[in-house]
């Protein structure tokens, strides 16, 4: 894996490509062709790759990453608010201030290892979060959320000339509005451009220093390498991401709230890059969309449609089977989730790319027999780790 | 009279009021090997912790060169070109034995923290020679691409020593550097640290196997009860009564 | 008046300093021993809490009775069947449910400890923390979820007995005027709390297995090398804790009416109640409880929020990150535990 040539890096960064911006295509046959659904997985599966960044390179578990998210949200809403309707500068202002909060946070969180690491950065995204909905109101319009109102000052557009409109004004890029079909294409340039940095800092020196990190973090330091820095700009470069997720979320609908950063969120990010697999540079944006397309789907379901899937059962069983099956479905998808999670964990560590790659192998037949069954079991995920 | 390039100045060193070192006086001079021995618990460990800034001294100086070695951290000793190589080998044994052996290389290079996340590691042709070379010369050339944690644990001690010499260090400091070794590969290790004396480098060895020291060291430093006992050529340490005693004692222990 | 004020909030935190020991206590022990971090253990307090739900629910499955009071047409009421049939015991079961579900939930409690940590955590012995907290954290969510579906997402309150319903009043019994009175119940859970973890304290220290445990905290490996059935001691460990979780649960309820979420909102202060006291201390773990318990109830005085807006919100986490950085062992872990 390491020993991936440039070339094949700029084949997988054009497959890529080609992959996200032809969604449009290949999504219809599954019915999530529609733009806000494949907004959510540009958005979140630039989250994701942001926040492997930090996790899957150095091995640092943050739980505190959706507190960029918000920040970033509310800081591009602000943009909206008093600069211009333009993205642009929204999300060039969201990245800088995740940044500048993830080096504070990073800063001090850094200065521990292990679950202590992720215990400090839960504290500060739920410090983040309790007073974003109390004492910062002011900034953050608390529970009611961050929104766009007539009144905005919009100094830029003011001075650019943009008339001022009746209605709502719409995000647009220079003229475009940024909804729908060009907020999808929108949101895929800016995902492909973060994947683009994403691979090179992954084939850099950088990210072997961070990989050496994980490895062996004491042998750095008497390799005379200084950690500290190395940690703390992953940190932030994956606090910047997040704030750009934040803002793209902000950028397709122009409202921010505090419970994009409640830790539940946090949670969610981590699940998407390990069910996708951590470490790997297309891993974390298959986990967001599996996570965002089965949430769509799951969520999408009552007991009506239920009643209706378990029709063919006998009344008895069918009633059974609704109540099993709509523990799951609706607003049971987080019980989904859980389950998602625990079963990643204990059965497949590597994710979805483990478990592609263990396929690949069995397809190719390179695999041993007797070693195929215990792919799954548990004993060689405990090996594995 | 050769420079003095490490100084060790009156070092105490306890441990919950237990002595781990006391009053040692030490100096190596530029481009001799020297060998620290002793019973177990001498404090020969400590001693080496106390060089690479692992362990605070609780009084006295570690002087390299000049510099103040006391309350540095471990990266910036390094950085002064103290290099140590550790028993248990200290290796990245999920990278390629290439990527451990670059490592190091770059971090003499580039100091002790460079944002370098858009240029290709791979492209590093120069850095990646200089590896290329140093695994070789330690006889792991064929396995460069491997991963290092699927090393025999003699080649990983090895690699642990490619690591070192790579940042061609001003001083080396080997921790038993043939412990556990089968006798054919620790004859192998000192035909290799030979070698490396012809090319001047400092060196600082701990080590248990008298064979060894006597086939490599200038001068002979030896600890006993944390305190140095005697300070010599080969020669002079052999004959030292004290020497003997030192370690009779611990074989009726 | 400054002296009531202060009182009033050292009682305050006190309650709440409790629930947090005693969640604390138990993952504490957990981590100490099983070396296990253990996300899903506010979960266990979240369902301590509804074994109290379950109980009044099935305590008070009413029947329609004639409604007496109510003489000039023919009126029904709802009473529960207990209380129709058996008008004196009856009543008295259904009033006092709260005390009577920590019967109830003992075996329960007990149950999903040992099948929780057979089935799972187990085999998470060995494997990185971050994989540990993945894992519970997944059963946490899937815990609170099942909850949800059945429970609904509302809090669901319980009431204490009446017999006391009603406030003490403390001020009187320190000579320091009407000022401060504070409900029974809370006094109850003090007392409830203390006990629970006195009587642990001397499960530990008093027994044979107790002791076996304590020297597991100090040195895992040695005692590895020396116990027999060490699996099976920690199997119970583990059920001891999910039960002190539990009845921490139970008696909260008519403090706090429960509702799926309580888990985590708790378990996140737990943790920091942890960190705080230092991982595998279990003395700490109490004592930290109580003064971020404490601590976080001064921060909600309005005299301190006017200084410092918000100070309450942020608390516990800003003591956390202190410790942490300052002492990173906690206030009383021992060194080496966890540092990294």
């Amino acid at each position: 894996m390491n020993k991936l040539s440039a070339v094949s890096d700029w084949i997988l960064f054009a497959g890529f490509s080609i992959a996200v911006l032809s969604m449009p295509v290949w999504l219809a046959p599954f019915g999530a062709d529609y733009p806000d659904l494949m907004q959510r997985f540009a958005i979140f599966g630039l989250f994701a790759i942001g926040f492997n960044i930090l996790f899957g390179l150095t091995g640092y578990l943050s739980f505190g990453h959706a507190a960029f998210l918000g920040i970033g949200s509310y800081a591009a809403v602000w943009s909206f608010k008093l600069l211009t309707m333009n993205v642009l500068p929204a999300i060039m202002l969201s990245v800088v201030v995740a940044g500048v909060f993830a080096f504070a946070v990073g800063y001090i969180s850094l200065r521990r290892s292990g679950i202590y690491f992720s215990i400090l950065t839960l504290a500060f995204a739920q410090m983040s979060y309790n007073l974003a909905y109390s004492v910062l109101t002011p900034i953050t319009n608390g529970e009611t959320g961050l929104q766009l109102t007539l009144s905005d000052a919009r100094v830029i557009d003011g001075i650019a000339g943009i008339e001022v409109t009746r209605t709502l004004p719409f995000t647009n890029l220079f003229g475009l509005k940024m909804s729908g079909m060009p907020g999808f294409y929108f949101c895929a340039v800016v995902l492909i451009i973060g994947f683009f940095i994403s691979i090179r800092i992954f084939r850099s020196p950088f990210g072997t220093m961070l990989k050496g990190i994980k490895s062996n973090q004491t042998r750095m330091a008497y390799t005379g390498l200084n950690t500290r820095p190395y940690l703390l700009w992953a940190f932030i470069i994956s606090g910047m991401y997040a704030g750009l997720a934040g803002a793209l979320m902000a950028v397709t609908d122009p409202l921010a709230g505090a419970e994009r950063m409640q830790w539940t969120a946090s949670g969610e990010v981590v699940l998407m890059t390990i069910l996708g697999g951590v470490g790997t540079l297309v891993g974390p944006f298959l986990g967001a969309a599996f996570i965002k397309y089965f949430e769509n789907i799951f969520s999408a379901y009552n007991s009506t449609n239920l009643n209706q899937v378990f029709d063919f059962l006998p009344d008895g069983i069918q009633a059974v089977a609704v109540d099993v099956a709509g523990l799951f479905v609706g607003s049971g998808w987080h019980l989904t989730l859980g389950l998602l999670f625990m079963v990643t964990v204990i059965f497949l560590p590597g994710g979805i790319m483990e478990g592609v790659r263990r396929l690949g192998l069995l397809v190719t037949g390179k695999s041993k027999k007797n070693k195929a069954p215990a792919a799954g079991s548990s004993s060689t995920a405990n090996e594995h780790s | 009279m050769e420079n003095t390039v490490l100084h060790v100045a009156d070092v105490h060193k306890s441990f919950a009021g237990l002595h781990a070192l006391s009053d040692i006086d030490l100096s190596v001079r530029e481009g001799e090997t020297h060998a620290i021995i002793g019973p177990n618990g001498a404090g020969k460990s400590t001693l080496l912790n106390v060089c690479i800034g692992r362990l605070r001294p609780d009084s006295g100086h570690v002087i390299f060169d000049g510099e103040n070695l006391t309350g540095k951290q471990p990266h910036e000793i390094n950085q002064l070109g103290v290099v140590r190589v550790f028993q248990t080998p200290e290796i990245f044994p999920e990278l390629s034995l290439l990527e451990n052996v670059m490592i190091p290389i770059l971090a003499k290079r580039d100091g002790a923290f460079k944002l370098r996340w858009f240029k290709r590691f791979s492209s590093e042709k120069g850095v990646q020679a200089q590896a290329e070379e140093v695994l070789t010369d330690l006889g792991l050339g064929t396995l460069i691409g491997s991963e290092a944690g699927s090393l025999s644990r003699g080649d990983k001690r090895r690699l642990e020593l490619a690591m070192g010499l790579a940042q061609k260090p001003r001083l080396l400091l080997l921790d038993e550097p043939t412990a556990g070794m089968a006798r054919h590969d620790t004859n192998a290790t000192i035909e290799l640290l030979k070698k490396i004396k012809a090319g001047g480098m400092t060196k600082v060895i701990i080590e248990h196997d008298m064979h060894v020291v006597f086939s490599l060291a200038d001068r002979i430093t030896v600890l006993a009860g944390g305190r140095i006992i005697c300070q010599g050529t080969p020669e002079e340490v052999k004959a030292d009564p004290r020497v003997k005693e030192a370690y009779l004692g611990e074989e009726q222990v | 008046m400054l002296l009531d004020a202060l009182l009033l909030q050292v009682l305050n935190g006190l309650d709440k300093g409790g629930a947090y020991a005693l969640i604390a206590l138990g993952l504490t022990l957990v981590f100490g021993t099983l070396g296990v971090v253990n996300f899903a253990h506010g979960a266990l307090f979240m369902l301590g809490a509804f074994c109290a739900v379950t109980l009044e629910k099935i305590l008070t499955i009413s029947t329609k009775v004639k409604d007496e009071s109510i003489t000039f047409f023919e009126a029904f009421k709802e009473v529960p069947i207990l209380e129709a049939k058996f008008p004196v015991v009856g009543g008295f079961i259904v009033d006092y449910s709260v005390p009577f579900a920590i019967l109830f939930a003992i075996p329960i409690m007990l149950a999903i400890g040992l099948i929780m940590e057979r089935g799972l955590i187990r085999h998470f012995y060995k494997r990185p923390h971050a994989d540990q907290i993945l894992v519970t954290f997944g059963l946490a969510i899937i815990i609170q979820e099942i909850i949800k579906h059945y429970f609904g997402a509302n809090p669901i309150p319980q009431s204490a007995p009446d017999i006391v319903s009603g406030s003490a009043n403390i001020g009187a019994v320190f000579g320091l005027g009407d000022n401060i009175v504070y409900p029974y119940w809370r006094l109850i859970y003090l007392g409830f709390s203390l006990s629970v973890i006195g009587g642990v304290f001397a499960f530990l220290q008093f027994t044979t297995f107790g002791m076996v445990v304590r020297a597991g905290m100090q040195d895992r490996e040695m005692v590895g090398l020396l116990g027999i059935d060490i699996q099976r001691r920690f199997t119970i460990v583990f059920g001891l804790a999910s039960v002190v979780a539990g009845l921490a649960g139970v008696m909260y309820t008519p403090i706090l009416p429960p509702d799926y979420h309580m888990g985590m909102d708790f378990l996140v202060l737990s943790f920091v109640v942890v960190v705080v006291g230092g991982m595998g201390s279990l003395g700490g773990a109490v004592l930290a409880g109580f003064m971020l318990g404490i601590l976080q109830s001064f921060a909600s005085m309005n005299e301190i929020k006017s200084i410092i807006p918000g100070i309450d919100q942020i608390i516990i986490y800003l003591v956390a990150v202190i410790v942490l950085l300052v002492r990173p062992r906690g206030l009383m872990g021992r060194k080496g535990i966890m540092e990294d």
